[in-house]
């Protein structure tokens, strides 16, 4: 955990005093991705360098797991952080092996050690060991570079990432490519980081928390859903763009916009199946079994004047929806099969509920948000209670 | 590669028609006549810019880094005026003045030999030192290197061809001028050359100042293939 109180920084220039960063506090806890976003000017990068003392700070602390890295020596401080530049950094004197142990070795690491952990980190971002650790940086590709650059960073096993801009140089297909594989790292690593960044794109897809900065003022932080659906001022909202209820598409997941829709068993009797149909004015109802896992399910003009059971008229889903699927994939995948609905199954096939036009457009209008409660209820909610 | 090779055929050939046009112009009899005399001076000439060679490099050397520190960015400029300045001083008169203060033989030929290539290390020592990217030395101090680390394991490396630049100036120069120390009472190449002029004998002329080309173009190129070798991997060759 990383908590900055107060951080400041004002510069002298011209005899008149300039606050690049004024006042700046936020937490980020464990294993989280905390995004600085802001124009340039806005102190995000000043922040960020302040933390591992690479700009001395005016006044504040930074709080590394509630200790407070004021007293400890620079040196020792950023060798416990791990550092990523958007020119990458990597040293062209030095081979790729050499480049990702330099932390180790200024830490006095065995030379087996070194070697293992470089072989290590090279199977983590896919790239060949023996192909690559005896070239020099000048002879692999920027994308190659970018990423030898972020396991250098983790070398040496530093629980907090400090990242300025790391994926800016990168050209848009590899830098996909490369936030993914970034993501499913730190994901699986459990690292802490703060990237700045001013791709708000890039910040929705990695953050758990962006951080708004603004002439030097940090102007809100919170969850890229929460920020999105309520942002502090008009500086935010426009920050974030005009089509920010679109954005939010990407950070809902299938389990959040689902409705309470219900359902029938096999053995329901038709007319039984038909009344609930009329009572909910629905055309069609799912048909779960005894562990509520989804079979298929029933459509009203099949049922219409029929006896039996609904096992009679089951008709199976030609495409559905996995709990953590974002809004994007299935609207996409509603379009793709002409569908007004999909049902929302967990990873046991266990039915949570359907996803509608309907859903998703209450769910983005409610004024919830994901990382956020409110005491706004959806009408999902409403009708449950 | 195939293309490279027939260069280095082409740049063999031109040398062997060099040199045997030099041969012929110098005549075997006289190549006969002095070749005592011919190995006597090239290993007091070695020894001239091999001597004011390394001074230089362990004064100017240190010197540029000194300079290229961020406490020195102001005043850097400034120092770089002094050495400038001890540049436009002709060799011939920093032999003069060197004989006046520490008279005559292979020492004071050696202080001004080591005068009169000091700038150019100096210089780019200081330039190439300054213009090592920004970002690496950001790099290399936000992952925790200390200062001097940074100095020896970022700055001097990447540095290096264009110090490595300066040096092989420094060594042409150094080269060239050292037959001059003849009129100090030293012992290198000059002592064929002056005594060539004076009795009009061309052939010992042309014998010490090929010499002394030869033996340049000797050094620079193994200065060269060291560097690559040894210093320079993983960079990009200077041009």
């Amino acid at each position: 955990m990383i908590e900055l109180q107060n951080l400041t920084k004002t510069f002298h220039s011209n005899g008149k005093e300039v606050r690049a960063v004024d006042a700046v506090s936020l937490t980020v806890n464990e294993g989280e991705i905390c995004v600085f976003l802001g124009p340039s000017g806005c102190g995000k990068s000043t922040t960020l360098k302040m933390i591992n003392r690479l700009i001395q700070p005016t006044s504040g602390k930074v709080l590394i797991n509630g200790e407070d890295t004021t007293s400890l020596d620079a040196v020792t401080l950023r060798r416990q952080i791990g550092y990523v530049i958007q020119q990458i950094g990597l040293f062209p004197n030095m081979t790729i092996e050499e480049n990702i142990t330099v932390v180790p070795r200024l830490l006095g690491w065995d030379k087996q050690k070194c070697q293992e952990r470089a072989r290590e980190l090279m199977s983590m971002i896919k790239l060949e060991p023996k192909q690559y650790l005896h070239r020099y940086p000048r002879e692999l590709s920027g994308g190659q570079q970018q990423r030898i650059g972020v396991i250098r960073a983790l070398a040496a096993d530093a629980p907090l990432l400090l990242m300025d801009e790391p994926f800016g140089a990168v050209d848009p297909i590899n830098r996909e490519m490369i936030q993914n594989e970034f993501f499913e790292m730190q994901r699986a690593l459990k690292k802490t980081v703060i990237m700045v960044s001013h791709d708000i794109d890039e910040a929705l897809k990695l953050g758990d928390k962006i951080a708004i900065f603004r002439a030097g003022k940090l102007v809100q932080i919170d969850h890229p859903d929460t920020l999105l659906a309520h942002p502090a001022d008009d500086f935010v909202s426009n920050f974030v763009g005009q089509d920010s209820t679109l954005k939010r598409l990407l950070l809902v997941k299938a389990e959040d916009a689902a409705d309470n829709a219900p359902s029938v068993s096999p053995q329901t009797p038709v007319a039984e199946a038909l009344e609930l149909m009329d009572e909910h004015d629905r055309r069609y109802v799912v048909v779960t079994d005894g562990a509520n896992k989804a079979m298929g399910y029933v459509r009203r003009r099949d049922l219409h004047r029929q006896q039996g059971t609904c096992s009679d008229f089951l008709q199976g889903f030609n495409a559905t929806a996995a709990f953590d699927e974002n809004l994007r994939i299935l609207l996409s995948r509603m379009y793709e099969f002409n569908r007004a609905w999909l049902p929302v199954l967990d990873a046991e096939n266990v039915f949570l509920g359907e996803v509608t036009q309907e859903s998703i457009a209450a769910y983005l209008s409610s004024g919830r948000s994901r990382g956020m409660k409110t005491n706004i209820v959806s009408p999902a909610e409403q009708v449950a209670s | 590669m195939a293309n490279g090779y027939g260069k280095g055929l082409l740049g063999a050939t031109a040398i062997v028609v060099v040199l045997a046009l030099l041969v012929h112009w110098i005549g075997i009899d006289a190549l006969r006549q002095y070749q005592g005399d011919l190995w006597f001076y090239l290993q007091a000439h070695l020894e001239l810019v091999l001597a004011s060679m390394l001074a230089s490099v362990l004064v100017g050397i240190p010197a540029g880094i000194w300079l290229s520190r961020p406490q020195r960015a102001h005043s850097a400029e400034r120092f770089m005026q002094v050495f400038n300045i001890g540049n436009t001083i002709p060799p011939l008169a920093v032999l003069a003045i060197a004989l006046g203060i520490l008279g005559i033989g292979a020492g004071p030929a050696i202080f001004a030999l080591f005068l009169a290539s000091l700038l150019p290390i100096v210089r780019n020592t200081y330039e190439g030192l300054k213009n090592v990217e920004g970002s690496l030395k950001e790099a290399a101090t936000g992952i925790g290197m200390t200062p001097r680390q940074v100095l020896w394991q970022v700055e001097l490396p990447n540095a290096m061809p264009i110090i490595i630049g300066g040096v092989r100036v420094a060594l042409a120069l150094n080269v060239g001028t050292a037959p001059l120390s003849f009129l100090i009472g030293a012992n290198s190449l000059g002592s064929l050359i002056f005594p060539g002029i004076a009795l009009n004998n061309q052939p010992q002329l042309v014998l010490g100042a090929a010499c002394t080309a030869l033996l340049a173009l000797l050094l620079d190129g193994l200065m060269t293939f060291a560097s690559r070798t040894w210093l320079e991997r993983g960079l990009a060759p200077a041009r």
